[in-house]
């Protein structure tokens, strides 16, 4: 039987073209295995191999969607093949939403079938998880070996349209689809057993998780917005020049309180950003980019608002988990609260 | 981080370049920015003419701010 054709999508840093300075890169599509397409080959073994790559930038993807999805779906439709993968993309947020829309896109416009793989919190996963099959992954590339081990058996069992046995058994997210089968034991010896091993501490696992649906109501607006106190907050590191509490360019573990009393705008020489997923250029030529200080004070000063609050919070939305991220909101948003705050705009990158 | 602003009771706007993103955290107000590197702002621009893009998307963050929403709402500027 001839080798299966895989084409496999990658972004600007997997295909060592470069960091976030590169993230504008448009796609562009390369012959044979490129990255990560080269442990794929070695696991696809004489079953499959990749005949070409499909390179575009992250931030390109997500901020030309329309133009993205076309342009990389002619480049794969050009390559006569069987599959589609695209990343894995661990923990990297606009990374893993690229893979997921891309692999939605191919599927609907070409019937290919797709695969990827990411991070449970990667948001890319509860985007397009019920839309392509989608692996769970650990959440950096230093997972790249698990990833491959439980990519490339999904994706040639895709290709050659075979039966896809349940998520608990190929690895990927559970999509909505039930499967039915027979278990071994019946249903009230399984609870029974659960129960023991719950009120015994132990370790268990539920046969039916129960939905997430962790969702805030909106709150009522702002009655009078030129009376109002403004806060501001950010996921886009802008810090004091010297980043003085030392927020982390990633997986942040801290946020940081500026007093920006008599601020009217924030300067190359006196704010920068911390975040390292993003081409920090811009924001460390001109923070207000990301932290728009010097609008809100003429703002304030024309009455639209009442006024911006002393402080802003910050810190880096870069591979931060989302129960630090959590952590940091829940205690600050105490802190503006009991301040006398009426509403926050944050921003992020 | 939004929700956790929302819930303990102050109204938040949430400036984002993914919008998508936006949706699946769960902000309730979100208004689009324009790139990832420089959600409020454009370096191609004057700084004058970047300042009037800034105005103008914060101009609309005020307006998501004082506009009851019931769900999840995308104001466009």
């Amino acid at each position: 039987m001839a080798k299966i054709k895989v084409v496999q999508y990658i972004n600007q840093f997997f295909a060592q073209i470069g960091g976030e300075e590169m993230a504008d890169y448009k796609p562009e599509l390369r012959q044979g295995p490129v990255g990560p397409g080269l442990a794929f080959n070695a696991a696809f073994g004489e079953d499959a191999e990749i005949v070409a790559t499909v390179i575009c930038g992250d931030s390109y993807y997500n901020e030309n969607l329309d133009e993205a999805k076309a342009t990389v779906v002619e480049m794969v439709k050009s390559c006569g093949a069987d599959m589609f993968i695209a990343g894995p993309a661990f923990n990297a947020g606009r990374y893993g939403v690229a893979c997921g829309s891309i692999c939605e896109e191919v599927k609907n416009k070409l019937g290919m079938p797709v695969l990827t793989g990411m991070y449970v919190e990667n948001p890319g996963a509860d985007m397009y998880k019920n839309s392509v099959y989608i692996v769970e992954t650990k959440n950096s590339a230093a997972g790249m070996r698990d990833a491959v081990k439980k990519m490339a058996p999904l994706a040639l069992k895709l290709a050659r349209g075979e039966k896809i046995g349940a998520s608990a058994e190929e690895g990927y997210f559970p999509n909505g689809i039930r499967k039915n089968f027979f278990e071994k034991e019946r249903g009230s010896k399984r609870a029974v057993d659960m129960l023991l091993k719950k009120l015994a501490g132990k370790p268990f696992t539920t046969e039916y998780p129960m939905p997430d649906f962790d969702r805030v109501a909106p709150n009522p607006a702002v009655k009078d917005i030129t009376k109002a106190t403004i806060a501001l907050v950010t996921s886009g590191g802008i810090v004091p020049k010297g980043n003085p509490d030392h927020i982390e360019a990633s997986s942040a573990s801290k946020y940081g309180k500026y007093d920006i009393e008599g601020v009217m705008d924030l300067t190359a020489d006196t704010y920068e950003t911390a975040h390292g997923g993003y081409d920090p250029v811009y924001a460390n030529a001109d923070a207000d980019r990301v932290l728009p200080v010097d609008v809100l004070r003429e703002f304030e000063k024309e009455g639209k608002i009442g006024k911006l609050f002393r402080y802003f919070y910050t810190t880096v939305g870069n591979g931060t988990s989302v129960k630090n991220a959590k952590g940091f909101a829940a205690e600050y948003a105490i802190e503006l609260k009991n301040a006398g705050v009426d509403a926050v705009i944050l921003t992020s990158t | 981080m939004v929700k956790e602003i929302e819930r303990v009771g102050i109204p938040v706007v949430h400036i984002c370049t993914v919008t998508p993103i936006s949706l699946t955290v769960g902000a309730n107000r979100i208004v689009p920015a324009i790139a990832i590197p420089h959600p409020l702002g454009n370096p191609a621009l004057s700084l004058e003419e970047e300042k009037a893009i800034r105005r103008r998307i914060l101009t609309t963050a005020l307006k998501a701010l004082s506009t009851e929403v019931t769900d999840q709402t995308i104001f466009d500027n």
